[in-house]
């Protein structure tokens, strides 16, 4: 341990109107270090970064880098210290290569009439990328990557900014499961190189394998800190929440009535020549599990008749289906919680009423005027029902945190009787709490006779929800495991394309 | 509702600055107290010429607002009202067409020119803009080429009286375009704040992604917007036939859209989508009608006309950007 850490946070605090949002919070990062950084949403975390980044100053307490007390007062002082944020949402350019990205504001220019150096910008670039294991050529379009492949330009930019501490906000939450993998294994070769990373992250797992010290923040407090060799799932947890929890999950207690929902042959416009078919019991939670990009949401969508291009022979209870919109779906009682909860699942401007009413709301009308007397009965219900926070159902869904969001986006289909829901990313972005919660609405749910498909890239989520889990590999079903074969290897094993001994076929024939 | 009751504010300071300019000018010239003439913005024929106006452009208003609140943009209003007013002039006059037939046709046209904008929009995914301003041009184009150029009036119609007092006559002293401002504004309220329609208009407007995976038939939505701008467009096309008694095809109507479009946007509709209301609507065209109007009674240049209402237009969104800023920042910060 040298003897002043590279970063340290002494006593911040941070007030809003209303909201201690920080309370004499400490923090202390060594070169080289990766200090993982994690608790529940709200706790606090984005505002201590957003300190580092210079977007907020400290009502309390100092930053010092290197021992020096310093005054971050924009992101330009941020990243003159060798601070660089990699935010959840990557700030990427997709119109320009990757080199333009990189040297975004710092061109090399040649003079008089400041052109932009083309050579000279692709050749700096090129060292960037090779250190980091990128084998792409600079002059690619940041639209033709990877999600991954983008986020790896960004750590590239901060490289090149000689950035001697990356903030990582929830890197992983868009990535599959390899190109996790390769993100933990480049954190590793960062923080050899004397690179401090501070990883924020819902994903305890990742945090184990690649930490060196976790700090849990809670309530805008520090909730304690753990060493290397003290890191496990358990602990971390048990200090996000304040006491020790030994499982999130329920396990099944539903009757299944097996084969009630038969899908056959469904084709989506991205893998227009694999076809998926699968069966799902009444009662059951059925995993898609799978590498991002393996077709798992397309196939949803092909389901809910949101893919135009798509085909699929579905059938419900023994009665088949014909499906060529979303309100064909709505209508035969399919329904999508979508991945993207902000641009598909919600209008995050229009109020929880509205949101909750907007896909029944013929129902609600008489004579094609809106009775608003029954939309606020039923959209209080499910605001009750579901302990959705929020001061009123006038509230605007903007101001919701992402668990009562996506509560809301499951309220809106509880109110019309699902028999079939598919969840894209049920839990992703939400903290603990609301996410055990979204898992025992979903095993009352198929409790109560609906077919629950849920889509996750959590390993986690997968093993502990699921009642089968399909394993899905470039736009077909590669296996299905049940619970008793269900394991990470198993699911890895399928998910990259290899098949696995104990794997059940996806439907009786 | 707060932004209503701002306009609102602000339409009635500025009547009050109008009465308040020309009283004092009675006053610089000599009046005493009990001289004082009721000033001439309050006169009869004053409020009654105002009033017409308002109607006339008010009802196309109403139509570009609902598809601005789509997230949509209709620019062709203009021409449409010289292509409806040239053909509803020669149907009447030169083929002596019965007026209710006459009538019919020049509603439909507007409603199917607005159904087609709506399919090349949602259909063949192009551009509002662009749509519309394609339209903009061929359907000027069009009416100029149906008249050959030439002004068409009703001279030589007959049997048109019902019609002409039915668009140009009055109600209880009321000028009828502003009758059936009222009453379309009404109807209007009810579509966009109260049926289902209207919610799905805002939700499309808001995110149209987010409203299809809700299972609206968001083609549908926006496509109707556009008939219902056309058909609104055609209502006041035959009114301002009537008004002004001859069109010609070359500048009846021009930049018509642009009143529409500035009008909705001061009446509180975002070019974004998804916000706006009628009665914000109506009260934008009435702020924009009065300061025309107060430019002729202030005897300012007329060659200021379009540079003041651009000014205030400017001025107007500024305002309600800052105040809204501000609002998002006291709530914002509880987060």
């Amino acid at each position: 341990m040298p003897d002043t850490p590279l970063l340290e946070m002494r006593g911040i605090g941070k007030r809003f109107p209303g909201v201690v949002a920080l309370d004499n919070v400490s923090l202390s990062v060594g070169k080289g270090d990766v200090l993982a950084l994690c608790g529940e949403n709200g706790a606090g975390k984005s505002t201590l970064m957003k300190i580092l980044g210079g977007v907020y100053q400290p009502d309390e307490g100092q930053v010092l880098v290197d021992g020096q007390p310093v005054k971050i007062n924009n992101v330009t002082d941020a990243m003159k210290l060798g601070i660089a944020f990699i935010h959840q949402e990557l700030n990427v350019l997709d119109n320009l290569d990757i080199a333009a990205n990189v040297f975004l504001g710092r061109e090399p220019l040649i003079e008089p009439f400041k052109l932009i150096n083309r050579r000279k910008i692709h050749a700096d670039t090129e060292p960037y990328l090779k250190r980091l294991g990128l084998d792409i050529a600079s002059d690619t379009k940041l639209r033709d990557l990877s999600i991954a492949q983008q986020q790896m330009v960004e750590i590239a930019k901060a490289m090149s900014l000689n950035a001697r501490i990356i903030i990582m906000d929830e890197p992983s939450s868009s990535l599959t499961l390899t190109e996790t993998e390769c993100l933990l294994k480049l954190v590793c070769e960062l923080s050899g190189q004397g690179v401090s990373i501070i990883y924020i992250s819902h994903r305890l797992g990742e945090i184990e394998h690649c930490a060196d010290r976790v700090a849990v923040l809670r309530d805008g407090k520090n909730a304690g800190e753990l060493n290397h060799d003290e890191i496990s799932h358990d602990r971390m947890v048990g200090l996000m929440v304040g006491r020790e929890i030994k499982s999130f999950y329920v396990q099944s207690e539903a009757k299944q009535t097996p084969g009630f929902l038969k899908v056959r042959d469904a084709r989506s416009s991205r893998y227009p020549t694999e076809s998926v078919s699968f069966d799902a019991a009444k009662g059951e939670i059925l995993g898609f599990a799978g590498l991002v990009g393996a077709g798992r949401s397309e196939i949803a969508k092909v389901l809910v008749g949101l893919d135009e291009q798509g085909s699929a022979e579905v059938s419900l209870g023994g009665e088949s289906l014909s499906i060529s919109s979303a309100r064909d779906s709505i209508r035969h009682g399919i329904y999508l919680v979508p991945e993207d909860r902000r641009g598909e699942g919600l209008i995050v401007g229009m109020t929880v009423r509205e949101n909750i009413t907007l896909p029944d709301l013929p129902k609600y009308a008489r004579a094609g005027l809106i009775q608003r007397d029954r939309e606020e009965r039923v959209s209080k219900e499910q605001v009750e029902s579901l302990k959705v926070k929020t001061p009123t159902i006038e509230a605007l869904i903007r101001n919701l945190s992402g668990g009562n969001q996506q509560k809301v986006v499951i309220g809106k289909w509880l109110a019309m009787g699902p028999k079939v829901l598919i969840l894209d990313e049920p839990t992703r972005g939400i903290d603990v709490g609301a996410k055990s919660e979204i898992y025992k609405l979903m095993r009352t749910l198929a409790g109560n006779g609906a077919v629950i498909l849920m889509i996750s890239s959590d390993m986690e989520e997968v093993l502990n929800v699921s009642d089968r889990v399909a394993v899905m590999h470039e736009g077909r079903i590669t296996g299905v495991l049940d619970r008793a074969t269900c394991n990470e290897e198993n699911i890895m094993q399928l998910a990259t394309g290899r098949s696995v001994a104990s794997a059940r076929p996806a439907f009786a024939a | 509702m707060k932004k209503e009751l701002g306009l609102l504010g602000l339409l009635v300071l500025l009547c009050l600055a109008v009465c308040g300019v020309e009283l004092g000018k009675q006053l610089h010239a000599g009046a005493t107290i009990s001289q004082l003439e009721l000033p001439r913005f309050l006169s009869q024929t004053n409020l009654t010429n105002t009033a017409n106006l308002i109607g006339l452009f008010g009802i196309f208003s109403i139509g570009i607002g609902l598809v601005i609140i789509t997230g949509g943009i209709d620019l062709s209003v203009g021409s449409m009202c010289a292509l409806v007013g040239v053909l509803l002039a020669m149907a009447l006059s030169e083929w002596h067409w019965p007026w209710p037939l006459a009538v019919g046709v020049a509603l439909l046209i507007p409603m199917l020119l607005g159904w087609a904008h709506g399919w090349l929009i949602t259909r063949m995914k192009m551009q509002p803009f662009i749509v519309t301003l394609c339209g903009l041009l061929i359907y000027r184009g069009a009416a100029r080429y149906l008249a050959g150029d030439a002004t068409k009036g009703f001279t030589a119609a007959r049997g048109i009286d019902a019609l002409r007092s039915l668009t140009s006559g009055k109600f209880l002293g009321i000028p009828m375009p502003f009758v059936m401002l009222i009453v379309i504004g009404v109807i209007m309220w009810v579509v966009l704040h109260r049926s289902v329609y209207g919610r799905y208009l805002f939700a499309v407007g808001r995110n149209e992604e987010a409203a299809r995976f809700s299972g609206i038939n968001t083609r549908l939505i926006i496509a109707g917007s556009y008939v219902l701008a056309g058909l609104l467009a055609g209502i006041s096309a035959i009114c301002f036939a009537f008004y002004t008694n001859s069109i010609s095809p070359s500048n009846h109507g021009n930049f018509y859209e642009l009143y529409g479009i500035a009008a909705a946007v001061l009446g509180g509709c975002s070019l974004r989508g998804g916000e706006g209301s009628i009665l914000g609507i109506v009260i934008g065209t009435t702020l924009l009608l009065v300061l025309q109007n107060l430019v002729n009674l202030l005897e300012i240049s007329s060659s200021l006309n379009f540079a003041v209402m651009g000014s205030v237009v400017l001025v107007g969104v500024l305002a309600d950007q800052i105040l809204q800023k501000r609002r998002l920042k006291t709530q914002g910060a509880r987060h």
